[in-house]
């Protein structure tokens, strides 16, 4: 089976957010970028699915050379080659129509995001991907397993789970529950650097939306502490002060 | 402009952020002097369709056919974005859940729209162009995104918007749309809801706890609490990652982004990434006894204290609160 993952470089979660130029840039001095939490988590479940030379695992980012060290990360976690799509990710409708072109070329039978990126959050991707390409899409799956031409995913949804059945080809978003992420081996490590990286250019895409500016949350006010002994008065003034309960 | 919202059910009935979703899109329609339609797509009775009225909608385009009785995310996808040229619709509004975010993208490219999920506010409007504010770098900053594209399609955030029972009434007609055996490509098998539990991405209240607890032996207090006040529970990532608790309760960065009226935090520090999770709460209670924990800077209780010794006091006060309403 040949699977394509889609990966998505991202400020470290440890990142503290600043803005630049009047709040209209991220400021990227000094963040530490890693590959997507949830994108790790599709990488590591692809490779498992395709273990023992049943298949093979293609990354693709959208992205300037900058994003070169994760990609070669995922290449050192497992990926068999990355491809590159040279531009910086303008919207999330931008990245998709690159990656779509990119999986219609490379018939992949199975196209795996993570949930959202870290960044913007958008959850928005993978279904653009799977629609422009006229195929399935299950977002926010928590189990993949394979049983012939069949899958079956589990996916999220409010207080519960649906079981799901699809046929390849298909495109699922992936998060905690669907594999652990994998630590790589100096082995992998080592291979990364001669794994195939092809560096493709961008197509046209029309903007569609844009960000504007950014703010940073207000400052909360400060804390009210309560003792221990009076614990009590907490249940009083979230009823009665805060009206919460 | 006009405007069509998508109102998602549960087993025949509506969320609370479905008339969220409502309310919100009635008050486009008007900004914009435009009209709102709703649709629903599988089986609602009528009396629970009419309630949909009340807050905004003229119309409500019925969906019912055996095989959109469970979600189809190409098959629904494609009746919202032909329900919304039928109606003339240039704004499509649906629910930030976890069906939303499934079926927003989809339409939007069907429709050749702009989309912006996870609104928090209505849109500011110049002459074509929409401003909305949602949420960015997990829940560390707010993004304005720009929408400029003719047709525009949102998601609303639960527990954003408040609902507005406008005393409207909406006429109910069935829509019978185009959809062939290419847009059911997915077969639901089976849904696993558990049916004494909150929902926690879109919970008014949540009770967390982290690894000052010591062992998922001690949640029975967490879950106690939870139950008192009708609470969703969620917990730390060092908790999930245990094992202690399953990772759909893991709130912050890499889990479950949640934005209840209050959140608990029950020794829980108050890692950044955790942070990130709740930043949109309104009103954030923490109990630690680690006085320096980060947790208290962003808290607006709190109590420095052992969580064994001030749950217990916590449930009293509660139950004596409940006797007295």
């Amino acid at each position: 089976m040949k699977i394509l993952v889609c990966i998505s470089n991202v400020p470290d979660t440890t990142t503290k957010i600043t803005f630049n130029s009047n709040n209209t840039e991220f400021n990227t001095s000094g963040v530490q970028f890693i590959l997507n939490p949830y994108d790790e988590l599709a990488l590591a479940r692809a490779i498992e699915l395709t273990e023992g030379g049943k298949g093979s695992v293609t990354v693709v980012n959208v992205g300037l050379a900058d994003t070169e060290p994760t990609i070669r990360k995922a290449l050192a976690i497992g990926a068999d080659d990355a491809i590159r799509i040279n531009a910086a990710p303008a919207n999330a409708y931008f990245v998709a129509q690159q990656i779509a072109k990119i999986a219609k070329e490379g018939q992949y039978e199975l196209i795996l995001t993570g949930r959202e990126s870290i960044d913007y959050n958008g959850a928005q991707t993978g279904a653009m991907i799977a629609e422009i390409m006229d195929m399935p899409s299950i977002s926010i799956i928590k189990k993949l397993t394979i049983d012939a031409n069949t899958a079956t995913v589990e996916r999220e949804i409010e207080g519960g789970k649906e079981v799901i059945t699809v046929d390849f080809p298909f495109l699922a978003s992936v998060t905690e529950g669907v594999a652990e992420p994998k630590i790589p081996n100096m082995r992998g490590i080592m291979s990364a650097r001669t794994k195939p990286l092809q560096v493709v250019e961008a197509i046209a895409v029309d903007t569609l939306s844009s960000i504007s500016s950014f703010d940073l949350p207000a400052a909360r006010s400060t804390v009210k502490l309560i003792s221990t002994n009076e614990s009590a008065k907490l249940i009083e003034a979230l009823h009665s002060e805060a009206k919460v309960i | 402009m006009n405007v069509l919202v998508y109102i998602e059910n549960i087993t025949g009935k509506f969320k609370k952020s479905t008339y969220e979703v409502v309310s919100y899109a009635a008050a486009i329609a008007k900004q914009t002097g435009g009209t709102l339609t709703a649709v629903s797509i599988g089986n609602v009775d009528a009396s629970t369709l009419a309630e949909i009225g009340k807050y905004g909608a003229i119309k409500i385009l019925n969906v019912q056919q055996d095989a959109l009785s469970s979600f189809v995310n190409q098959a629904y996808a494609s009746i919202i974005s032909q329900a919304a040229k039928s109606v003339d619709a240039t704004v499509v509004v649906l629910s930030n859940t976890f069906t939303g975010k499934g079926l927003a993208p989809r339409v939007a490219v069907k429709l050749a729209a702009a989309y912006v999920d996870g609104a928090l506010e209505l849109p500011t409007i110049t002459g074509n162009s929409f401003s909305v504010k949602r949420g960015a770098f997990s829940g560390k900053a707010f993004a304005n995104v720009t929408l400029n594209s003719a047709i525009k399609v949102i998601t609303l955030s639960p527990n954003a918007y408040q609902i507005n029972d406008l005393g409207t009434t909406a006429t109910i007609e069935d829509f019978n749309p185009s959809t062939g055996a290419h847009d059911f490509q997915t077969m639901v098998k089976e849904i696993i809801r558990a049916s004494d539990k909150i929902s926690l991405p879109d919970a008014e209240l949540v009770v967390s706890g982290g690894r000052g607890l010591k062992g998922p032996e001690n949640w029975g207090m967490i879950e106690e609490l939870a139950s008192l006040l009708g609470a969703a529970t969620g917990c730390s990532k060092p908790v999930s990652d245990s094992g202690w608790r399953p990772h759909e309760e893991h709130v912050g960065q890499t889990g479950i982004a949640v934005a209840p009226n209050l959140y608990i935090a029950i020794g829980i520090s108050g890692a950044i990434q955790h942070l990130a999770g709740v930043s949109a709460s309104k009103v954030i209670v923490v109990i630690n006894k680690d006085p320096e924990a980060p947790f208290f800077k962003v808290a607006d209780y709190g109590i420095v204290g052992d969580a064994f010794e001030v749950v217990p006091q916590l449930i009293e006060a509660v139950k004596v609160l409940k006797a007295q309403a």
